[in-house]
């Protein structure tokens, strides 16, 4: 290779770590300042808002902060109960009807498939409305369930499913199943569920990670301040009562989103590997 | 003497049946329920005698002309368009970047992970913290412009429609960005290698292999993001309500949020909102159909190189026999 041609190279190269660097900062430094500002006085904020270096008021803006109407606790297990209760309900039923799809030879398999692709992205809001009135007449507002059961029926992830189960299943297996005399849904359950879990446990983590920063339809739902999950609580951080409370504003919001920092930071690895996966579809 | 068979279809069946039953309580009975409830005058809080309209479609009407519905898809569009366009050159050029193999791009990891990072965080708490970055006279986007020297005095971006609808904009770019880039990256790393090696050989440039090789193989990733992101930016709905609550003067109403305030935040029109739903849903129909297509195409064109390499087979083991 010629000099200049290198040369050109690491000049290329200098320019894009550093837009690269920038970029990663850019991501960073919001969420940095949101941590550090949860530990500094409002007094402290207000004269710099800017602070790198976390400061002594943490539990001084968290007594602030659950004085009023945020309480973090009550947010987080119920966030914590229809996001778990979403993701199983959704990856368990999403896989059996994926095998459903895979496995047997039924006259409405391809419609049906047909039908899941045409429903793919079927988002809540065109249906909000309807979906309230149900629930209004059936008194389940301000219930949890109506949050977690209709994760059942995961269009995406029964797509998804299928085409993991289309690029590893031996159906050889399946008749040897059938051979030693096991019965469908014990195939299923003891012998197709564990060849599944690498494609669940990617699909579990982005279920878990949607169903948690869900807002429109709880808001809709839930006005029990008992019922409130961690978005909602977020949402009252906006209201007049914090207005001047910068300190615990900041420790609030940190603290709704404080679990999915630990859940990427764990799990960034197969994170990412699972959003090039998605991309695939193959 | 016949062997038994036995069929094993029904289990087809057996097993969609959570699915299907879900799917009818949960999805498509408020679908229909919405829909005709645009048919309706269902307005007010509690109201039992619910009428069919002598005008059936006079809601749809009413929102289709209505002001602030039409300001409503404008501004979903116009917030779309800006984060979508520079999200894809930028996730284009990061994937131009990471995968030529001239630049060994170190920690490409790190910045992967940092990067994707605002995807996964809730948008609500994203939409707050960006009301205090942005907040005036004090705050840490003002104080750093004031100390750059870039603004004379503290600007207020809540009070301008188009710095308004920019931080919008802009929060949608920042946490889809990283998103579409590793989704690239995939579809770039699909590419059959030999290519690369062979332009690489031919002496030929890093912009001429990312536009003569790595774009038009990436068509149709690149046509299924813009899809997704189209049917995604409809819904925007968290940002926009929280950071200004679609305003100032409802320049961050989105069709979503319109939907929301029409329904939930106090007036109670329900049957205007209905119809505003069933306009929404129209147009992600007619997108969902473009996806379907796109889709489908991919997987038609699995099943018919899997057809082949079956005939092949076939055709080699008679060639065996008849040896």
């Amino acid at each position: 290779m010629s000099r200049s041609l290198r040369g050109s190279i690491n000049i290329t190269k200098t320019i894009i770590y550093i837009v690269c660097i920038f970029l990663a900062l850019l991501s960073v430094w919001p969420f940095w300042i949101m941590f550090v500002n949860a530990t500094r006085s409002t007094y402290q904020i207000q004269q710099n808002s800017v602070g790198f270096l976390p400061s002594k008021f943490l539990i001084e803006n968290f007594k602030i902060l659950t004085g009023k109407s945020f309480n973090p606790i009550t947010g987080f297990i119920n966030s914590m109960l229809i996001s778990t209760g979403a993701t199983l309900g959704s990856v368990y039923f999403s896989s059996l009807t994926a095998y459903g799809l895979v496995a047997y030879n039924w006259k409405l398999r391809q419609p049906f498939f047909t039908f899941i692709m045409a429903v793919l992205m079927l988002p809540t809001q065109v249906f909000s409305i309807g979906f309230y009135q149900m629930m209004y007449k059936l008194h389940w507002t301000n219930s949890l369930w109506p949050l977690i059961l209709p994760a059942i029926a995961t269009p995406a992830m029964v797509f998804f499913m299928r085409q993991y189960l289309l690029a590893t299943l031996s159906l050889d297996i399946v008749d040897s199943a059938r051979i030693d005399g096991s019965g469908e849904f014990h195939t299923f359950n003891r012998i197709i569920l564990p060849i599944m879990k690498p494609a669940m446990a990617t699909q579990a983590i982005f279920q878990f990670v949607f169903h948690w920063n869900q807002l429109f339809l709880p808001s809709v739902l839930l006005t029990d301040n008992e019922k409130y999950t961690m978005p909602i609580m977020a949402s009252l951080l906006r209201g007049d009562i914090y207005k001047t409370e910068y300190g615990s504003v900041y420790l609030g919001l940190a603290l709704t989103v404080l679990p999915l920092f630990i859940v990427y930071f764990v799990l960034s690895k197969y994170i990412i590997a699972g959003v090039a996966l998605g991309a695939l579809k193959e | 003497m016949r062997r038994k068979t036995i069929s094993y279809a029904k289990y087809g069946y057996i097993f969609s049946i959570p699915f299907v039953l879900t799917f009818l309580i949960f999805s498509l009975y408020p679908l229909v329920y919405t829909s005709i409830i645009g048919f309706t005058d269902l307005r007010g809080l509690m109201k039992t005698d619910i009428n069919f309209l002598e005008v059936p479609f006079e809601n749809f009407k009413t929102v289709l002309t209505s002001p602030l519905f039409q300001k409503a898809l404008f501004n979903t569009f116009f917030i779309w368009i800006c984060n979508f366009i520079p999200q894809m050159v930028i996730a284009l050029l990061l994937t131009a970047w990471f995968t030529n193999r001239r630049f060994k791009i170190r920690a490409q990891g790190m910045f992967k992970v940092l990067i994707y990072m605002p995807n996964i965080i809730t948008q609500a708490t994203i939409a707050l913290l960006f009301y205090s970055l942005f907040g005036y006279p004090k705050g840490p986007i003002n104080d750093i412009f004031l100390a750059l020297g870039w603004i004379d005095a503290p600007l207020n971006f809540h009070l301008q429609k188009w710095t308004a609808r920019g931080v919008v904009a802009f929060i949608q770019f920042w946490m889809w960005y990283g998103h579409t880039m590793i989704v690239l990256i995939a579809g770039v790393l699909g590419i059959n290698p030999t290519l690369f090696e062979a332009a690489e050989i031919d002496g030929a440039s890093a912009p001429q292999i990312f536009f003569r090789i790595t774009l038009p193989r990436l068509k149709t990733i690149v046509l299924y993001t813009l899809v997704t992101s189209m049917i995604g930016g409809l819904q925007m709905y968290d940002i926009p309500k929280l950071f200004l609550w679609g305003g100032p003067d409802n320049a961050t109403t989105t069709t979503s949020v319109y939907i929301y305030n029409q329904a939930f935040s106090g007036s109670y029109l329900y049957n205007r909102a209905a119809a505003a739903s069933m306009v929404m849903f129209v147009i992600i129909a007619i997108l969902s159909v473009f996806l379907f297509f796109i889709l489908r195409d991919k997987d038609s064109v699995l099943q018919r190189k899997r057809e082949r390499t079956m005939r092949k087979e076939a055709k080699a083991r008679m060639r065996e026999v008849a040896l």
